[in-house]
């Protein structure tokens, strides 16, 4: 496969079906739109049986010299080829949840598309700038989607979530421009090897998280997140949910921890303490919503917060451990919303209690929102499970505060999730539009069957997508190693204590 | 120093002065009828012009060899940039000029003719060399601007638009007097290069009165913060056409001018001017932003965001170096096409009986009812907002780059944290196309031209307009190399 320009490949064929889209009438543009993801599925899986585990650390790469400031490179590592796949995943499942949306199909068609393109591109950009220009230009399509297909609050929501990311990101740029500057080159993995002056690094970690943490997003900059969320359709939470907001995580893991060690370890407190203050408020936010969308945008923040806390941890199981809730999160949280989208296509409503007792007339549909709330609250056998455990794990080894603080997320969510479903699925049906609804369609099983076969798969079989990644992984611990934060648990071994002239020669070994 | 090299090198303004002078000759006789060939006549005398001039440009000229008439004038690869802007954009607005006042009764065979002339001032305006040749280029420029701003007689806004624009364009233009006796007072020539000579030793008093006198001037010209308040009133004010005239061209020639004057002139003393150009670039752009965000009328809003937009290009004069300079004209390649867009676009929207539309209110839901408008609407709001993939964002982009590699940082940081207000009143205006339900009052249709024209300038904002970027950051660069020759 060397030579074969595939990532391009992936990028042009979401962008050409979006300016087809853009012409056509809205079941041409549906046609074109499902065809257009499914390729990208299809190139996706190509790209993982070509990609070489345990090769070089970048692979597929291009490089084209056609702009000046910054050349069009691309290529992957095991980390982005992960969320790559997470995207082309979830995509066909978007167009296919649009179903209801009746309106512009073919604007709405394009600008997913249009996103689809954006995203892969965040993922596969070797060029710090056009990495930038990826990362930013998701906001306009973002904006049109929230704003012309959302519900009643749309024009706020759409107003906070551009403005609120825009800010975080031209801070992020600025100190992409120094950076450049400073070390000569626009290339990401030369970047990752560079080492900064570690006082300057301060203030480049700060720009680069001022902008992370509001497309995480972290508390106490989430606030976007519900607002957007609510008003967005089905599809537009599910992408935001599924891979926007991995987009963040990716951030961290790409840019900030390897480009500035010392910076994150300095900043590492802060970041725990804003992510133990997230499990926690956040969770409990969640568990007295009467809005399913919100209840699940929260729990979302609830999930990033355990992917920070991961990343933090400067430990391979907490890096592997962010990483596989990521794509948990994205796969379970894009389900929930599908969930809460397929009855709202029935009532029109999000509102709790208007449903009650579907287990009766919709004994598949409860099943599967049974198989993802438990893949949200983390129950062994489901992907939420390794994720969460190798995350607060890693935490562990470095800080047994901030491990307990959010392992009481675990509780928290499922407390919330548990909740969720009891009032939607079980109890008696006192609404009568809600006993008569019909259950789930072939559409509908299309798509949340490959949703519950992935999360079965990550939880079941974890080495599928943990392999990949693991030498980056490895080398990301590597180039944390020296600036690691001293761990407060102070694990000591399992034998008897040796005499004291022994311990000296056993530590000179070392 | 011979004559004949002199006019050789100035043969663009002599094309474009006799072509200005016949076509009069032609309105004498020809009266109001021939109004429309005049145009086509000065479209391509100026389309002429650009040819004579891009030699210069791509050949890289610069230094002695290309200062014509001892030194007043530099036929330099800089002024040839400026220049090609200039006319090209000049062109623009004859090709839409005619149609706009036809409908209204007003097209009169001397508006090409004033546009022609003062195409020709602003052109000596970025090749000027010399106080003297500076100010005979401003004044042949804006004696025949505020001509153009009242060119629509019957209409007040007009009216009161030509007189604001000539009585504090007349003020500014003291100011501007003032600052250059000063200057000549304290260093005893009028000459660029003589003057920046006899700042290089130290910088008196009276001199620094004179620079601070004469970049009060400039920013009146180039509407910067705090000498911006005319701009809302006259863009509004005068005709659609002009307005976009005086946003291109116009602002391609005081920029030009002050790049000459602060580089050439007072290069020596950039120490002195950084701190008042810092101000002014983020005064501007803050100011710039907060101003548009309640405007109703889309010319007003257009207004500010070129106040915004000129703290966005003076930041990359307070980098004070080829870099910035560099940036500068890159960004006004950028800030021309998205103007350019945006005023066709603006000049397209028409309601049923061919009435200009300027109201924002009544764009809503343009995207339902006519889809291309409102997706260039889109495209020139959100590439002056910044956003990437869109080219506008490049142009920010390098200014900054420019002051974060000059070690100015704090403005970079301030000045794209000021960006995101911008934002704003750009979103608003996609919004209302966007989001809003139909109001449907736009309806009117243009001629192919203004189509032509509006789908290049939108190609060119476009993501595509980066394979363009190779090119054009060779031109800036030899542009600006030329500039900072004699230094």
């Amino acid at each position: 496969m060397t030579g074969f320009p595939i990532l391009s490949l992936m990028l042009a064929v979401p962008l050409l079906g979006a300016l087809a889209c853009l012409f056509l009438e809205a079941k041409a543009a549906r046609t074109v739109a499902l065809l257009a993801t499914l390729v990208d599925l299809v190139l996706g899986v190509v790209l993982w049986a070509n990609f070489d585990i345990g090769g070089p650390q970048w692979q597929f790469t291009e490089r084209l010299e056609i702009f000046s400031g910054f050349s069009y490179a691309l290529g992957i590592d095991g980390i982005a080829l992960l969320l790559i796949m997470l995207s082309v995943f979830l995509m066909p499942i978007c167009i296919g949840a649009s179903q209801s949306v009746e309106k512009r199909v073919g604007e709405y068609m394009a600008a997913f598309l249009l996103v689809e393109t954006l995203m892969l591109g965040v993922f596969m950009a070797q060029d710090i700038f056009l990495f930038y220009m990826f990362f930013e230009a998701g906001l306009i399509p973002m904006y049109l989607i929230i704003g012309i297909w959302g519900g009643a609050d749309r024009i706020y929501a759409s107003y906070k979530f551009f403005l609120y990311t825009l800010l975080g990101s031209v801070l992020m740029l600025v100190a992409m421009l120094w950076m450049v500057h400073t070390a000569g080159t626009t290339d990401v993995p030369t970047l990752m090897a560079y080492d900064f002056d570690p006082k300057v690094q301060n203030w480049l970690w700060l720009a680069f998280f001022a902008s992370f943490a509001v497309k995480m997003p972290m508390w106490p900059v989430h606030t976007w997140l519900p607002a957007a969320h609510v008003q967005a359709p089905t599809a537009g939470s599910i992408i935001l949910a599924g891979v926007l907001l991995k987009m963040g995580g990716y951030g961290f893991i790409r840019f900030s921890l390897p480009m500035f060690p010392e910076a994150s370890a300095y900043f590492a407190p802060l970041v725990w303490g804003l992510s133990m203050a997230a499990v926690v408020i956040t969770s409990l936010i969640a568990l007295v919503q009467s809005d399913m969308k919100k209840l699940i945008a929260y729990s979302s923040v609830a999930h990033m917060a355990i992917v920070t806390i991961g990343l933090f941890a400067f430990n391979v199981q907490g890096l592997e451990g962010s990483m596989l809730v990521m794509l948990s999160h994205g796969l379970v949280s894009g389900a929930l919303f599908l969930c809460v989208g397929i009855i709202y296509d029935r009532l029109h409503t999000r509102e709790i209690t208007r449903y009650g007792g579907l287990a009766i007339n919709m004994p598949r549909y409860a099943l599967f929102f049974l198989l993802f709330t438990m893949a949200s609250i983390g129950l062994p056998g489901t992907s939420g499970f390794v994720g969460e455990f190798l995350s607060l794990g890693g935490i562990y080894q470095v800080s047994t505060w901030a491990a307990l603080i959010c392992t009481t997320g675990i509780i928290l969510g499922a407390a919330y999730m548990l909740y969720l479903y009891r009032r939607v699925v079980f109890g008696e049906q006192k609404n009568a539009d809600a006993a008569a609804m019909s259950d789930l369609d072939l559409r509908e099983i299309a798509m949340v069957v490959p949703l519950a076969l992935g999360a079965l798969w990550m939880g079941i079989y974890p080495e599928s997508f943990i392999a990949p990644m693991r030498a980056d992984i490895a080398a990301l611990d590597a180039r944390l190693a020296r600036a690691a934060p001293a761990g407060d648990s102070a694990p000591t071994p399992g034998k008897a204590k040796p005499a004291h002239h022994e311990e000296a020669a056993h530590g000179g070994s070392h | 120093m011979d004559w004949s090299h002199s006019l050789r090198l100035i043969a663009p303004e002599e094309t474009l002065s006799i072509a200005g002078l016949v076509l009069l000759l032609i309105a004498a006789w020809g009266g109001d009828k021939a109004s429309r060939l005049i145009s086509i006549l000065a479209v391509a005398a100026l389309v002429g012009a650009t040819f004579l001039v891009a030699p210069a440009l791509c050949g890289g000229h610069m230094g002695p060899d290309y200062a014509a008439f001892f030194g007043q004038v530099h036929a330099d690869a800089f002024s040839a940039f400026g220049k090609i802007l200039i006319y090209l954009s000049a062109a623009a607005t004859l090709v839409v000029a005619p149609t706009f006042f036809e409908r209204l009764g007003a097209m009169r065979a001397e508006f090409p003719v004033l546009v022609i002339f003062a195409a020709v001032g602003s052109g000596m305006m970025v090749s000027a060399g010399d106080l003297l040749a500076l100010y005979i280029g401003l004044e042949m420029n804006s004696l025949a601007a505020y001509v153009l701003a009242a060119f629509v007689r019957t209409d007040g806004r007009s009216a009161e638009a030509g007189l604001k624009y000539f009585v504090l364009g007349a003020l500014a233009s003291g100011i501007l007097l003032f600052g250059m006796s000063l200057t000549y007072g304290f260093t005893g020539t009028t000459s660029f290069s003589g003057i920046n000579a006899a700042l290089a030793g130290g910088l008196s008093n009276g001199a620094l009165f004179g620079i601070v006198f004469m970049l009060a001037g400039l920013a009146f010209k180039i509407s910067a913060v705090p000498f911006h308040m005319w701009t809302p009133d006259v863009y509004e004010g005068a005709p659609t056409p002009v307005t976009k005239f005086f946003a291109t061209s116009g602002k391609v020639a005081a920029i030009g001018l002050t790049m000459r004057v602060m580089f050439d002139a007072f290069g020596e003393q950039a120490d002195a001017w950084r701190q008042i150009v810092v101000f002014i670039a983020l005064a501007s752009i803050v100011v710039g932003a907060l101003g548009a965000i309640g405007q109703k009328n889309i010319k007003r809003l257009m207004a500010y965001s070129s106040i915004n937009n000129v703290g966005f290009i003076l930041v990359g004069l307070s980098a004070a170096n080829e870099q910035g300079a560099s940036a500068m004209l890159f960004y006004l390649v950028i800030y021309v096409a998205m103007t350019v867009a945006g005023f066709v676009t603006v000049l397209m929207l028409k309601d049923e009986n061919g009435n200009q539309v300027e109201e924002i209110d009544k764009f809503a839901g343009l995207s339902r009812t006519r889809p291309g408008l409102a997706l260039a609407l889109g495209l020139v709001m959100f590439s002056l907002a910044g956003i990437p993939p869109l080219f506008g964002f490049w142009g920010k982009f390098l200014v900054f780059k420019a002051a974060v590699d000059a070690g100015m940082m704090p403005l970079a940081a301030i000045g794209f944290a000021a960006s995101v207000i911008g934002a704003f009143y750009y979103l608003k205006v996609v919004k209302v196309v966007y989001f809003d339900e139909p109001a449907d009052v736009v309806k009117g249709d243009s001629d192919i031209w203004h189509k032509a024209l509006l789908v290049v300038t939108c190609l060119f904002i476009s993501p595509l307009g980066y394979l363009l970027s190779g090119w054009l950051q060779h031109l800036t660069d030899t542009a600006s190399t030329a500039l900072f020759y004699a230094l």
